[in-house]
């Protein structure tokens, strides 16, 4: 098994809740992202994506596990951290929010730099304006020296959302790690934003792990898909064989309801995610799953197994399809 | 509300709405004609910037008074827009009411939630005694799939799929026949949201109210309504049956809209993600012509003449677009 550039082991992140509970937000999370791989993780709201997403970032630190970057595992000091904070970048969602409204689209691209030193440490010497510009024109935004001096209030939906991704090129960075990159935007902008990301995994080589609960993204641009609940990932492959051949209940039903799915019944879940304070025993999917409500798993004479064996944590290999359900043994 | 026994349960004609604005006026509605019957659902798409809301609050005429409005909007058979305060009281909420997006944003996050449901009945039907309120409360809630204790529940001890459904539990408080929602489910993840649209298109069924549904979305649409109007800088572009538009769209605008959300599994959508080149244009000046030239594939010098109309096109569908039919 190849490392791949940024890989999780068993991480393990718990938060404090009220009442002196304790949430286990990650519970036993492998994950492994390569450059220029697109890797989508998937699940609801709850599921524990971005909590995954912020511990690879060194955002949290995780209670258990492992996070290893380039080879070497992650040292949660500010200046240990700071390679990987310019060479991982962040994308949020939200690009109305996340850009300072009093700040020029040129001020909002060269804070990054300013903070880095990257003007300085730049090997063909070039001013700052020239990497502003050079960042904004590979996100797309052409004429760049338009932009300079334009504030968020003044740019369209995409327009924000490119001058995000902007700040984030500007640091030169391996891999992008985008929440929700297009959830905001209109149905119209959703495809020039995506088509962005593959372009610059091809054109730069930067890999990227696309947070989202679009499955339809996944299957635009992801070459991986990463299916969570819980805490934990339920099933991963390649994009083709988890999209097209689901094992996971969780991801058919997931499936299922996306709209105008024809070839599928719509498995509509009842309730939501439960509490990461109190995460079922057995299969933590067994109390929604709709495999084990409608008989399959005892017909398959797994439904004890369900309600009572816990699974093993998936493996990060990037090669195959996994999945974590006593209906499929042997396929983790 | 009495029954209106002439014509649909809401009728828009004509409707043009346009704000007065310091950077001079805009256009946000451009002749807008569009009917809602019982039980049935239409779906408004469109991107931000489009119209689309602002035709939602003027069924209620709840835009700003600054605005221009022209054209009628007729709730049973009575138009909204000349009617008197006490008829305009007496029909939001209880004739027809509207479900926003956001539900985070719309409850007063410092009282129960059965508390906030009860205001709008208490205000319509003051006779009403509290047990009896009560009574419709707990009914409210298990309409959309809430247990009745939740009424004691303040916001933020919700999830945001079930503040959605307090929302839609509100809107239907006084038993309107008109439900008007404004991207209902566009903050909420596609479990949630399913369970939210199964609870919409179930209260449709049941209780035979109308239904306004507005999305950026048209693949949520295609699968919740009955028929679909495609909105492009203030004017319908397209209209027809909701399966119709998302699968064979005639006007480039709403190809590019049932485009832009890939059948999973089609080979064709894998490193494709299929966008829209360009931004919505400005309604201060709209371009001449078709106002989607600019953004649009098919353009030919004809399209620049003048803004095409909304043409018939046989089996209830429409499209305002001079190259439609052309092969």
């Amino acid at each position: 098994m190849t490392e791949g550039l940024l890989t999780a082991t068993g991480v393990v992140v718990e938060f404090a809740a009220r009442g002196g509970a304790v949430a286990r937000a990650l519970d036993g999370a492998d994950l492994q992202l390569a450059s220029g791989e697109i890797v989508a993780l998937v699940g609801e709201s709850g599921s524990g994506k971005t909590t995954l997403a912020r511990t690879l970032l060194g955002l949290e630190k995780p209670t258990a596990g492992e996070i290893r970057f380039d080879g070497r595992p992650l040292v949660h000091s500010t200046r240990r951290l700071r390679a990987l904070r310019r060479r991982v970048q962040l994308v949020l969602q939200d690009p109305a929010g996340a850009l300072n409204p009093r700040h020029t689209v040129y001020e909002s691209v060269a804070e990054g730099l300013r903070i880095h030193r990257l003007v300085e440490a730049d090997p063909q010497g070039r001013p700052e304006t020239e990497l502003v510009a050079a960042a904004l024109a590979s996100a797309g935004l052409r004429p760049p020296e338009s932009m300079f001096l334009r504030y968020p209030h003044e740019l369209s939906g995409g327009q924000r959302q490119r001058v995000l991704i902007a700040g984030a090129l500007a640091m030169g960075p391996d891999l992008l790690v985008a929440d929700e990159p297009v959830s905001s935007l209109d149905a119209s902008i959703r495809g020039e934003i995506l088509a962005l990301l593959l372009k610059l995994r091809d054109e730069l080589g930067l890999g990227v792990l696309v947070v989202t609960h679009d499955l339809g993204l996944a299957w635009n641009i992801a070459d991986r898909v990463a299916v969570m609940y819980l805490g934990r990932i339920v099933e991963s492959g390649p994009t083709e064989e988890v999209l097209s051949r689901p094992r996971h209940p969780y991801t058919r039903a997931l499936l299922s309801v996306v709209p105008e799915t024809e070839r599928m019944e719509p498995v509509v879940l009842r309730g939501e995610i439960p509490d990461p304070t109190r995460i079922p025993g057995g299969c933590r999917f067994h109390p929604r799953c709709p495999a084990l409500a409608d008989g399959t798993a005892d017909a398959a004479g797994v439904a004890d197994a369900c309600r009572g064996t816990a699974l093993p944590v998936l493996s990060a290999d990037v090669e195959g399809h996994h999945v974590a359900c006593h209906l499929h043994p042997g396929e983790d | 509300m009495t029954e209106s026994e002439h014509g649909p349960l809401l009728s828009i004609e004509g409707l043009s709405v346009t704000y007065r604005t310091g950077a001079g006026e805009v256009p946000a509605v451009r002749e807008v004609d569009l009917t809602v019957g019982r039980g049935e659902i239409v779906g408004v798409a469109g991107e931000s910037g489009c119209g689309k809301s602002t035709l939602a609050s003027s069924v209620l005429r709840l835009q700003p008074p600054s605005a221009k409005v022209e054209g009628r909007v007729l709730v049973h058979g009575q138009d909204v827009l000349t009617m008197n305060w006490g008829d305009l009281r007496a029909l939001r909420w209880a004739g027809a009411s509207i479900v926003f997006q956001g539900a985070l944003h719309s409850l007063n996050p410092v009282q129960r939630v059965g508390r906030q449901l009860a205001e709008p009945i208490e205000l319509h039907e003051p006779a009403l005694a509290r047990g009896t309120v009560d009574g419709r409360i707990g009914e409210l809630l298990e309409q959309v799939g809430l247990p009745a204790e939740r009424a004691a529940s303040y916001p933020h001890q919700l999830s945001g799929g079930q503040r959605q459904r307090v929302m839609i539990a509100m809107a239907l408080a006084c038993r309107p026949d008109l439900v008007i929602a404004d991207e209902p489910t566009t903050a909420l993840d596609v479990m949630v949201q399913s369970q939210v649209l199964g609870v919409l298109s179930g209260l449709v069924a049941e209780l035979g109210v109308g239904m306004l549904f507005i999305s950026h979305d048209l693949s949520v649409l295609a699968d919740l309504c009955d028929r679909i109007a495609v909105m492009y800088a203030g004017r319908v572009v397209e209209m027809g049956a909701a399966d119709e538009i998302f699968t064979r769209p005639l006007h480039p605008y709403a190809a590019a809209l049932s485009a832009a959300f890939p059948r999973i599994g089609d080979p064709a959508a894998r490193y494709a993600p299929a966008g829209l080149g360009g931004d919505p244009p400005d309604l201060r000046s709209l371009p001449p012509g078709c106002s989607f030239a600019p953004r649009c594939t098919r353009v030919v010098e004809a399209c620049l003449a003048a803004e095409p109309p909304l043409e018939d096109h046989g089996a209830g569908r429409s499209a305002a677009c001079i190259r439609v039919g052309e092969s």
